[in-house]
């Protein structure tokens, strides 16, 4: 590149190698996103109907219409309780863990073990999960009721897929279940991406395992935690296999979620795609706004990066 | 593990004990589940309705294959296929592509290529659901919703993995080897694909088994496009067995859970150190 006479200009193959990229976001993403988007003014539905035929007299009935929904309102509250319950454990327990497995004054055996066996629901596939815990929690003879009967004697089963809460509980229970040691792998990580040194300097400074669980770790993994967050928030606002397939959005719609309301909107009843185009408009600006957040965060550590990277600079020349 | 050498009197029983309790009680918890499916597999209707937890092994198998069999409704070798066709095909078209996308912008200076990376970023959030609504209807306008292209295909373009390449290619790729290339007389093309794709192996075998897990267990997607039994993947198949006809074969129920998620087990407990290293390197990337 240096020299003049061989400048050949290769910025071209850039356009090139990434035109399968961009033709296939435009066709597959972008314009099924603008469909979505126009669907939410039409009166589309009935089954098989593909007729953009605008709203004349109210452009925003199907918005109108699903914010005002009981079911909409309750779907969101689903998902939100659901999401809350399964979060606040798992981000705990995943932390617990987390302390524990880079303690280095602990020494635990077999952490990889452990974190083999703790991952492994995570791979599993959730249709089959679903399946599988809905005949756990059968009524009258699954294992969950075989182990009540054990204990209390007969005659003391538990309806347990038809109380709304307890079905609420069990979603959150198998999204734990599945997901705290992926967030334990990954908090593992992070921690293990800290410098030895800070840790060295707590402990020459006297301060036990919790002081330097507070003051030291956890600070020092915030950006990988509010990663962890926003990530599962906005899986948690797309759950929809394990709820699907538990109990189809019962008992009593207690477990309908937003992405279960937008299927059921358009692939059942009298098929009104224009109303669920309208809820994933909706649900599209929420995730927006929490992809903002996550986006925010990123740049953010970037940017520490960098100065961390220029005051490294500065003390190089000053030395 | 020998690097920090610490006594043993360092390591209060008081903590230790309520730690490997914690543990084995987790472990625990993630298997029984299973091995509860599996046992049952093997037992028969009557059994399990008796006693649904146990631990021994019955040897209703054939009983519950047989039955399962002659039901029809759950077929695990279609699901078993079409499942297998679309994830090689979008984790082929997912790793290729990525790679070729993240070499675009990480070894070509363009015009374009900064505002282009930040609407990769951008778009690395957009959930399948949102796209939904408009991408069915696009499908079903031009009948294909049952070809499995419309599920494959879209894996050209992936965000996420292109912004994970990006990175593994700025840490790894030298425009060194790039320019002997060219001064080899290669061709752009074909130095990415003698030259850059061999490097990126290690990021690739990552991505690879992230992206053939997840495809695996797509539910959503095939589930809105796919309306011919023929063309069920294994999680729509899974979801069969919900279904009223079985509602009283139990042992037949476990059996056919059993045939999707133990050939995963199996799989996972070979490429778990891979998987376990990929998950941590997901943190380390946010």
């Amino acid at each position: 590149m240096q020299k003049k006479r061989s400048v050949v200009d290769y910025s071209r193959y850039g356009y090139f190698f990434s035109i399968p990229f961009i033709v296939t976001f435009l066709i597959f993403t972008l314009y099924p996103v603008l469909y979505t988007s126009i669907i939410g003014f039409t009166d589309m539905k009935g089954l098989g109907n593909t007729n953009i035929h605008f709203l004349t007299s109210d452009p925003f009935a199907n918005f109108k219409e699903v914010l005002s929904s009981e079911l909409f309102r309750l779907s969101l509250f689903n998902t939100f309780r659901i999401w809350i319950y399964n979060f606040i454990p798992q981000l705990g327990l995943a932390l617990l863990l987390t302390a524990w497995f880079t303690d280095n004054r602990l020494q635990i055996k077999a952490k990889g073990f452990f974190k083999v066996i703790f991952y492994l629901p995570n791979i599993i596939t959730m249709a089959s999960i679903a399946i599988l815990f809905r005949a756990f929690f059968g009524y009258p003879m699954g294992p969950a009721n075989d182990l009540v009967t054990r204990i209390k004697g007969p005659g003391t089963e538990i309806k347990f897929l038809q109380d709304r809460d307890t079905t609420r509980n069990i979603v959150a229970f198998i999204q734990f279940w599945m997901w705290y040691g992926y967030t334990m792998v990954q908090l593992v990580s992070g921690v293990i991406g800290i410098s030895p040194d800070i840790f060295e300097a707590a402990e020459i400074d006297g301060a036990n395992r919790v002081q330097t669980f507070f003051f030291i770790t956890i600070p020092n993994i915030r950006t990988i935690l509010l990663f962890t967050l926003v990530t599962s928030l906005i899986g948690g606002l797309n759950m929809f296999d394990i709820p699907k397939l538990l109990m189809n959005g019962g008992p009593d719609n207690a477990t309908i979620t937003a992405s279960l309301y937008i299927y059921n909107q358009a692939f059942s009843g009298s098929y009104k795609y224009n109303t669920a185009a309208a809820a994933s408009m909706i649900m599209f600006v929420l995730i927006v706004i929490c992809s903002a957040i996550l986006f925010y965060i990123m740049r953010d550590k970037d940017e520490a990066a960098l100065k961390k990277l220029r005051k490294a600079e500065k003390k190089a020349m000053k030395g | 593990m020998d690097k920090n050498k610490v006594s043993k009197s360092k390591q209060p029983l008081y903590l230790m004990i309520p730690l490997y309790i914690a543990c084995v009680v987790l472990a625990i918890l993630s298997i029984v589940p299973f091995w509860v499916m599996i046992v049952n597999a093997t037992r028969s209707t009557t059994q399990i309705q008796q006693h649904a937890i146990s631990f021994i092994p019955g040897g209703s198998i054939a009983k519950n294959f047989s039955i399962l069999n002659a039901k029809k409704t759950f077929n695990p070798v279609i699901g078993f296929t079409n499942s297998a066709v679309i994830s090689v095909g979008v984790t082929g078209l997912a790793v290729y592509f990525s790679s070729l996308t993240a070499y675009a912008i990480t070894a070509y200076d363009w015009k374009l290529k900064n505002a282009f990376f930040s609407m990769i970023m951008a778009i690395m959030m957009i959930p399948a659901q949102v796209t939904t609504i408009g991408f069915y209807q696009a499908v079903y306008k031009v009948g294909m919703t049952n070809n499995r292209l419309m599920l494959i295909l879209p894996a050209i373009a992936s965000p996420m993995m292109v912004f994970f390449m990006r990175q593994y290619l700025q840490a790894s790729l030298s425009m060194e080897i790039v320019q002997s290339g060219r001064i080899d007389g290669a061709g752009e093309f074909r130095i990415f694909n003698q030259i850059v794709l061999p490097i990126m192996k290690p990021a690739i075998a990552t991505q690879a088994i992230f992206t053939f897990v997840s495809s695996w267990n797509s539910y959503f997607m095939p589930l809105v496009l796919l309306t011919k039994s023929e063309k069920y993947t294994m999680p729509i198949m899974v979801s069969l067995l919900n279904g009223d006809i079985y509602k009283t074969e139990y042992g037949c129920v476990y059996l056919g859970l059993t045939m999707t998620v133990l050939p995963l087990i199996i799989v996972y407990l070979f490429l778990s150190k891979y998987i376990v290293a990929g998950v941590a390197l997901g943190g380390v990337k946010g």
